[in-house]
């Protein structure tokens, strides 16, 4: 099985039959007063027009770090991209000026955010914080920005949506806000969409409800997701492939059936090993031990070497490479194979 | 919004009572002899003494006594008439010609202010860190440090008496041109910390989460700064703007005083250092509610910037 896609769509315009976002050995530092933090070291994953990626980690693993190098807005400084690719659409973004990746924001790729209460802006209605991108890119006027922004506020199912149109952030619910930024996302029909944690910031009914959401609104508006979250229940029903990210790499990348009946890397499987299962009656819930890596000083060799229980001398002296699975799959451990046999059993 | 309007406009009223109620009570305790106060040097018959003492009731004595004057000046007050000063001019009418004066100049002030203090405030919080940010950093450290009783002197000194740039002092009707150097001295104060204020406000706002959305849905800089990011920040910056134009409305006493503005603040000190006691109640009691006022104007203005802000 490739990294399956759920439904045939009509790809979207990439030449030579590439992908439709493709992020190629990305490294990204931190420069700050303390020293330098290597956030991003060799993140290479890709999307196609249709698909649903997760990509999960804890935090600190560099998953947001590069979803905010494919839009552009990473703060410079602090952040330095040292080196890498981000092709979107065959064309890559890190070369193209500011004013060309401002077009592609919002416009071809689109994200959403944790936190809908910070990331809205608190002083100006959600009718007007919709529309703006509509006023302001594609020079609609205000009654027809305001006629589309309850049109995306009906697709969100946002109840009332017209008379709430003039309601400010700080009035909804939580996931109401959610909502309301997933419509902003959606106001210029991007091809992709990121979604950072979207719905961890929400009670665990409104989040499934969320996820609901963007799963229907993916399918039904023929886009791509990237759907950033360090929670691994999230990702079952709506994924199409995983990349685990870990200090800054991809670890393991799988599609989600395979990567959840055998993961192989150790961190992987830590972590299907440290959900809760309801089928087993007192068992002691397993955990990683230790700690994530100071990304100023990460650890020689494999960088999870510190914190696994497969651990030999080959993992403290030599970077594993991405081994390669067969069926799409890969995974950046010296003992792949057997993790994946142990898990397997 | 209505019922907090309300509320506090009744506790005007109890602020009204309980600041002239101190201030009179002030003012009129530190008096040996109020009649002898009010002749100065002369000397008082028997027969004035007696009406006097008639007319302002001075025969109740004690507390009873003291309400009973002090509630009589209210009963006058709120009728308008705010009585004579020991110079014997309509307190009223003082009022009436310092009123102006102090009103253009603490809008000459708020001008400076606004023009320097705000602007310069969102260009250093914008380029924070910049040579901008540090130098203007300094001055107004060098500024908030230098008290006005310092800063007016030297001013009217160096640009007033020695390079001769603005007239030395005011005097009695003064024009624009006159008024335009204590102004800026006056305003030098509220400007720095304007600007301290909305640097500190804009560079906290330019980090902001919802700034990183407003960069992700491709706009341009300049809106995301101007439409954004101003919107927040100057915030805190118009409330502390509100409450520092009712206090420069109150008149400047060190100002007025070193450039000879004749002005609510030069009255009221001339007043105080004449001992002259219903002059000083009167002006203390009409800046009361003028402070109460631009107070309750700043409150209603902060539920309008902030729409988180519902007042019950």
């Amino acid at each position: 099985m490739s990294h399956s896609v759920v439904q045939p769509t009509p790809a979207s315009p990439t030449p030579e039959g590439g992908h439709l976002l493709d992020v190629r050995d990305l490294h990204v530092e931190f420069r700050t007063g303390e020293g330098v933090a290597k956030v991003i070291n060799g993140v290479s994953y890709h999307l196609d027009a249709g698909e649903t990626l997760a990509v999960l980690g804890e935090s600190g693993s560099g998953k947001s770090v590069t979803a905010q190098a494919i839009m552009g807005i990473l703060d410079t400084p602090p952040a330095v991209i040292r080196s890498g690719q981000i092709l979107y659409q065959g064309r890559d973004l890190l070369k193209q000026s500011e004013e060309q990746r401002r077009q592609v924001r919002g416009k071809e790729i689109a994200m959403i955010f944790q936190d809908a209460l910070s990331a809205l802006n608190p002083t100006f209605p959600v009718g007007w914080q919709i529309g703006e991108t509509l006023r302001q890119r594609e020079g609609m006027s205000k009654s027809d920005a305001r006629r589309r922004s309850v049109e995306l506020m009906d697709l969100v199912k946002i109840p009332a949506a017209a008379k709430r149109l003039g309601d400010y952030p700080h009035q909804f619910s939580g996931g109401m806000r959610q909502r309301v930024m997933i419509a902003m996302a959606l106001a210029m029909n991007p091809k992709v969409l990121i979604a950072d944690e979207p719905t961890t910031a929400l009670d665990v009914t409104v989040q499934a409800q969320i996820m609901d959401l963007l799963a229907d609104l993916r399918r039904d508006l023929n886009m791509a997701m990237i759907l950033i979250t360090h929670d691994l229940g999230v990702v079952a029903g709506v994924a199409d492939r995983i990349a685990v990210m870990y200090a800054g790499r991809i670890v393991e990348h799988a599609d989600v059936r395979s990567l959840y009946r055998a993961p192989a890397h150790p961190y992987t499987k830590g972590l299907l090993e440290s959900i809760p299962r309801m089928d087993v009656r007192g068992q002691q819930l397993s955990t990683i031990k230790g700690l994530p890596p100071n990304l100023m000083r990460i650890p020689s060799g494999c960088p999870f070497h510190p914190r696994c229980p497969y651990v030999q001398q080959v993992c403290v002296d030599v970077v594993p490479h991405d081994l390669v699975l067969g069926d799409g799959r890969t995974s950046a451990c010296h003992f792949a194979q057997e993790v994946r046999d142990d898990s397997a059993r | 919004m209505f019922r907090f309007v309300l509320r506090r406009l009744l506790q005007m009223v109890l602020a009204f009572f309980g600041t002239t109620l101190i201030v009179y009570a002030l003012m009129f305790a530190g008096q040996g002899d109020p009649i002898q106060a009010l002749a100065g040097e002369r000397p008082v018959t028997a027969a004035q003494r007696a009406y006097l003492t008639e007319k302002f009731h001075l025969d109740q004595t004690g507390v009873g006594g003291f309400f009973y004057r002090y509630f009589d000046y209210i009963s006058n007050l709120l009728q308008g008439d705010l009585g004579q000063s020991l110079t014997g001019r309509s307190i009223v009418d003082i009022l009436t010609a310092a009123w102006p004066v102090t009103v253009k100049l603490a809008l000459i002030a708020m001008a400076v202010t606004i023009l320097f203090g705000v602007t310069a405030g969102v260009l250093a919080g914008i380029r924070r860190a910049s040579i901008f940010d540090n130098s203007t950093l300094l001055l107004t450290l060098l500024v908030l440090g230098i008290p006005t009783i310092v800063l007016a002197p030297l001013a009217q000194y160096f640009l007033g008496v020695r390079w001769q740039l603005f007239p030395p002092t005011a005097g009695a009707d003064p024009d624009f041109y006159a008024l335009l150097l204590p102004g800026i001295v006056l305003g030098s104060l509220s400007l720095a910390t304007a600007l301290r204020l909305t640097r500190t406000s804009v560079a906290e706002n330019l980090r902001a989460d919802y700034v990183r959305t407003a960069r992700s849905k491709g706009l341009v800089k300049r809106r995301i700064v101007s439409v954004h990011v101003l919107r927040n920040s100057l915030i805190p910056v118009v409330t502390f703007l509100g409450v520092e134009l009712g206090n420069l409305m109150s008149g400047a006493i060190i100002t007025e005083g070193v450039f000879n503005i004749p002005g609510v603040g030069f009255n009221l000190f001339r007043g105080i250092r004449t001992e002259d006691g219903p002059l000083v109640v009167g002006i203390v009691s009409v800046l009361v509610v003028v402070y109460l006022i631009s107070n309750l104007v700043v409150d209603v203005l902060y539920a309008v910037l902030d729409p988180r802000i519902r007042y019950e």
